[in-house]
This record gives C-alpha cells, sequence and structure tokens, in this order.
C-alpha cells in the first residue's frame, strides 16, 4: 500500500498538539445511511468520511464553514499533511484571525468520495471482495461527492451551513451544494470554477487518464500491493500542472533557464528548469496520490454539468436561492478562464440571487484560488464578514 | 431614526444620492449601472432598506464595493445589461455615467427593459457656464462637473436637459419626476421649466418609466 500507514512527524506532532494523537489519520466517520447511492444507480455498501475540523459549532448551529478541496488536494486544510509534512493546502486563509477565523467559524473539510486520504475511495477494501476496490469501484459524480457532504453533516448534526467555499473542483462542489440544497447554504464562494467542463477540461484529463492507463504497473487498476502506475500518474500529474499556470507565470519563474548547468547537453535530461520543475511536481505526486482515485475523480469532473441537471437550463439549477454568491475568477486562468465564471454569474443574475463577481488580475492562472493574492483575500474578506454580520455571528 | 440620520450626515452622502435614495420606496430592488466605490448602493442598502446590487467597469470598484459587504458584478454596462432579465428589478439607477456609455439610447432602452423604472443624472450641457466657455472663450468646457480636457475624457456622449427630454420622447419613455441638481451635489431643486433648468442646472435628475406597448416577453416595444 502507500504511505498513509506512517504519518509525517510533523502531522503527528500538530495532532499530540490539538490532543488527537490517538488517531494517527485524522477524524474519520462511518456513514449510517447506507447502501449509499449514486448517481449512476450504482450503490456502495459502507462509506467512511475522513474529515478534519477547526473551532467550535457555536450553541445554535450557526457558524459551521464547509471547504471543499479540489482535485488532488485532500482534508487537511490548515494543519501539516499527514504524508508530506508540509502546512495545510489554506493555511494562509484558514486559522485563528485569518480570513475564515477559526475562532468565529467552525471549519469542516472532508476528503471527497473516490478520494485517497481515508474517504471511501477505490484504493479502500470493498467489503464484498475483501481486497481493494481498484476499478471495480463505481463511476461517481460531482453529485454524489455533494450528497455525501451532506449526509456526513446530518450525521455530524449541521442543519446548514454559514459558507460554502472552494475552488477548482471545490468551486463546483459549492455550485453543486447552492443547487441542490437551496435552504441548507447561506453564502457561497465558488472560485476559478465552472459549471461545467468543457471539451478542452475533458481532454486534457483523458491525456492524464491514458498516461496513467499506459503505464504496465497500472495492471487494470490492480496494482495495490506492487509499485503502482507511478510513472504514469507522474505525466499526468505533469501534464495537469501545465494547465494550472499560466504562459506568462511560467515565463517569469523559469524563462529558459537552465537546470543547474551551463549549456545545453544534447540529451534528454532535464535540461531546462522547467522540465526540472515539473519532474518533481510529477515525482512528489505519486507518494500522495492514488492513480485510480485520479481516475475516478477527473471522470467525476468531465461528467460535471451542473445545467444538464435542470433542463439545460443553468438558471433552473439556482431558482428560488436566498443564498449570498461571491464568485471570483483569475485574468491568467485560461483551465476555468472568466467567461466560465460569468456563466454562473449570468445564470444567478436571472434568478436575482445576491451575487458578487470579481476577476482578480494575476499571472499565477489557475493555481491563484490557493495563493494569497491580496486583492482576492481583501474581497473575501469582506464578503465573509458582510455575510457573517447577516448572519449575526 | 434620530441614529441612522445621524449616520447619514456623518457620512456626507452628497444630495444627489440623498434625492434618488427618497426615489425609491424600501424594500424595492434596485440595480445600480456604474455604481463605482458603492456609495449609493451604501445609502440604499443602510439607509433605505433597498435591496440593491451593482454593476461597475472598474476591479478597484468592485472590489471596494464587496468589502463593504455590497453585492457588486464586475461588468460593462454597454456589453452586460443585455444579460440580464426583463424586469428582474424596480429600479435602474444610471448615476453620472450615462455620458460615458458606448451607446447611450441602447443603454437606456436596457434600463426601462431591466427596471420597471428608471433612474437617471448626467451633467447638462447646456448649463450657463458651459455655454459661456464655448461662447466667449472659444474652448471645450472644463467645470466641476465636466473636469476631464477633450483629448481624454470618459465623457463621449455628452448632452443637455433638452436633448435628453427629447430622446425620452423619442422611445416613449414617462418622464415621472426631474430635479435640477448643482455640481457637488449639495442642493437640489424642483424646476418646473425644463428650459430654464437647462440653463441653469449644472446637473439633471430624472425618474423615467415605459407606459407604452410591450412584447410576449414584458420588454418595452420602443419607437
Amino acid at each position: 500500500m502507500n504511505s498513509i500507514a506512517l504519518p509525517h512527524p510533523n502531522y503527528v506532532e500538530a495532532r499530540r498538539q490539538h490532543g488527537q494523537d490517538d488517531d494517527p489519520r485524522g477524524s474519520v466517520m462511518r456513514i449510517d445511511a447506507v447502501p449509499f447511492r449514486l448517481v449512476s444507480g450504482a450503490e456502495l455498501p459502507e462509506v467512511t468520511v475522513a474529515y478534519q475540523t477547526y473551532g467550535t459549532l457555536n450553541a445554535n448551529k450557526s457558524n459551521a464553514v464547509l471547504i471543499c478541496h479540489a482535485l488532488t488536494l485532500d482534508q487537511h486544510v490548515a494543519n501539516p499533511h499527514p504524508i508530506t509534512g508540509k502546512e495545510g493546502w489554506w493555511e494562509s486563509a484558514v486559522g485563528p484571525g485569518r480570513i475564515i477565523d477559526t475562532n468565529r467559524f467552525y471549519v469542516i473539510c472532508a476528503n471527497v468520495l473516490g478520494g485517497c486520504l481515508g474517504t471511501t475511495g477505490p484504493k479502500e477494501i470493498n467489503p464484498s471482495t475483501g481486497r481493494e476496490w481498484g476499478i471495480d469501484f463505481p463511476v461517481i459524480t460531482i453529485g454524489d461527492m455533494v450528497r455525501l457532504q451532506a449526509a456526513f453533516l446530518d450525521q455530524l448534526g449541521i442543519p446548514d451551513l454559514f459558507c460554502v467555499i472552494g475552488g477548482s473542483m471545490g468551486g463546483m462542489q459549492v455550485l453543486d451544494w447552492a443547487a441542490r440544497y437551496p435552504e441548507r447554504v447561506f453564502s457561497a464562494i465558488p472560485v476559478a470554477t465552472t459549471a461545467r467542463h468543457s471539451a478542452q477540461n475533458i481532454a486534457f484529463h483523458e491525456v492524464g487518464r491514458q498516461a496513467i492507463m499506459a503505464d504496465p504497473e497500472w495492471r487494470g487498476g490492480s496494482y495495490y500491493g506492487g509499485p503502482g502506475p507511478k510513472a504514469g500518474l507522474s505525466v499526468a500529474r505533469m501534464a495537469a500542472h501545465i494547465t494550472y499556470l499560466s504562459e506568462a507565470g511560467l515565463h517569469a519563474k523559469f524563462g529558459r533557464k537552465l537546470q543547474n548547468r551551463e549549456a545545453l547537453t544534447f540529451g534528454f535530461d532535464a535540461d531546462f528548469q522547467i522540465e526540472s520543475y515539473l519532474r518533481h511536481q510529477g515525482s512528489t505526486f505519486v507518494d500522495r496520490f492514488d492513480a485510480n482515485s485520479y481516475l475516478y475523480i477527473t471522470r467525476a469532473m468531465d461528467y460535471f454539468d451542473l445545467a444538464a441537471d435542470y433542463g439545460g437550463l443553468l438558471a433552473n439549477a439556482f431558482k428560488g436561492t436566498k443564498a449570498r454568491f461571491c464568485v471570483a475568477s483569475f485574468t491568467s486562468d485560461w483551465l476555468y478562464p472568466t467567461a466560465e465564471s460569468r456563466a454562473i454569474v449570468h445564470a444567478l443574475n436571472a434568478v436575482a440571487a445576491a451575487v458578487s463577481f470579481v476577476e482578480f488580475e494575476t499571472d499565477k492562472g489557475h493555481d491563484a484560488f490557493l495563493l494569497d493574492v491580496p486583492e482576492f483575500y481583501d474581497v473575501l474578506r469582506g464578503f465573509i464578514g458582510a455575510a457573517a454580520e447577516k448572519r449575526g455571528l | 431614526m434620530a441614529t441612522r440620520e445621524a449616520d447619514i450626515r456623518a457620512r456626507d452622502v452628497r444630495v444627489d444620492l440623498l434625492e434618488i435614495g427618497r426615489m425609491i420606496e424600501p424594500g424595492s430592488r434596485v440595480l445600480d449601472i456604474g455604481c463605482g466605490d458603492g456609495d449609493l448602493l451604501y445609502h440604499l442598502v443602510h439607509d433605505r432598506r433597498v435591496d440593491a446590487r451593482g454593476m461597475e467597469l472598474t476591479r478597484e470598484g468592485v472590489n471596494a464595493c464587496v468589502a463593504r459587504g455590497l453585492s457588486v458584478v464586475q461588468g460593462d454596462a454597454d456589453r452586460d445589461l443585455v444579460d440580464y432579465p426583463t424586469g428582474a428589478f424596480d429600479y435602474a439607477v444610471l448615476s453620472q455615467t450615462l455620458q460615458a456609455m458606448r451607446d447611450t439610447r441602447a443603454g437606456l432602452e436596457q434600463m426601462l427593459r431591466i427596471g420597471k423604472r428608471a433612474i437617471v443624472s448626467f451633467p447638462n450641457f447646456g448649463y450657463w457656464r458651459v455655454r459661456m466657455q464655448l461662447l466667449f472663450k472659444g474652448r471645450m468646457p472644463d467645470t466641476e462637473t465636466l473636469e476631464y480636457p477633450w483629448y481624454n475624457t470618459p465623457n463621449i456622449h455628452l448632452c443637455t436637459i433638452r436633448d435628453f427630454i427629447e430622446l425620452c420622447d423619442d422611445l416613449g419613455i414617462t418622464i415621472e419626476r426631474f430635479l435640477a441638481v448643482d455640481a457637488g451635489g449639495k442642493r437640489s431643486r424642483r424646476v418646473h421649466s425644463t428650459r430654464r433648468a437647462n440653463l441653469m442646472a449644472e446637473q439633471a435628475l430624472f425618474l423615467l418609466a415605459f407606459n407604452g406597448e410591450r412584447d410576449d416577453s414584458g420588454a418595452p416595444v420602443y419607437r
């Protein structure tokens, strides 16, 4: 298997400090409402959700914030990662006194369905065979992820959410939440996202999947116990990573600079810094991510077309919503460009929803949603602060 | 509410914005087109209990508004008004932005499609000081409301009060109220003669409605 059984020392120490050192994998909840029926019609006989929480739920349970994570991220938003030991992926925004203030809000993030950090997914055990699911795991959708989060929140005893926030695939979940459970969402912040995957989005994902499946070590998805399709997953990550950056950003950071050498080597070594960087991204990714999870989650994203679930008209998805929305995009994001966010805004306008929309100027590409873009953080702070005031928090 | 009045005074809300606020009943749905830093929106939402939204071209303006807790969408009035549904708002407001639109007539038409009523304010090019500058100096006017030099002004479609009234007539738009406002937005007054206002008013404030024929979607059929 992989290294989840051996959590990083930073993570162990962080949990010890929080008095949680009894459970090195973090909090895990077995869902009672099983079998869990999926959009495809398939059923999961058992479902487990791995999650992290920060802060305290107030007496009237009105201060819960759900953070929805992106494709390759996980529930470790604001604590060291159990495998890499690196700080949480959104620690710059989540924590005491930060934008998503854990002194004020009860912040929840759960590993998505199909994920590989504790929530039920293809690398977990299929109860009917006693072996890993592999590609016998049913194909899931963004809607399934959201429905599981709702079941999980039911079990946590949280009736509704002060805020649902997420970028990229997390933003898709935010939109699905607002559409599916309008009465449970007070405010919604979909960032750098889209209401449907474009042909180009699907194309890039298909390249990644084919890279994984072309690796002989993939073994039809039954690679557990072996080395696994590291080369394939690494290439998938490299290709995807390019889509998270911008041409201008790449140029500024790497240009044609050479990697630890004075001249070209006339070979296929990583002569250029960008090559070395991508290889590093690929090789570190395989240590923390399951290849089959990558297949399933990218598929879920490709299947995402919110309007299609509501008679082909996106506005129908948000009809009657009382939620306050803050839609954000970034100028250099060509994966989910601003036009996709505008389509969401038009739909929200059409149903007279309270929506704000800002496009932020940055050369950081799609990845900007994870970075401390000061204007973006200012707007988040303003929006969340005003919403909290409205909610009486 | 005494505290509310004191708060308005403390914030020094411009008189023309207060006048716009008075034209709008509490609880109405309002779209402020070209809302800038959100001064009018803030006044409507906080002092007048109006459900107000904004559209603003500049990123800085939108950021400022959202940081103040206002619902504002980044957009271009010339391009994005068509995306709003017919009758979505009780009022569409265009405060000091009319003269900067590329297609003023289309913008006005869109406002009375989106809003049941429209509120429009603009600098009056018929104001006597403007006329004097052209007549005696032979120069493009430089006044408090028209402060940009001719070569880089955003004000590309300036008009007089009479011009605007004529456009409304042409489109079949009804003028329900009209106010003359001075340059700093400090004083406003009811004016009975638009001819006199065309000479004396530095800025104009109109409340408009469309009472004519509408198509199946409820959109006005303009003349």
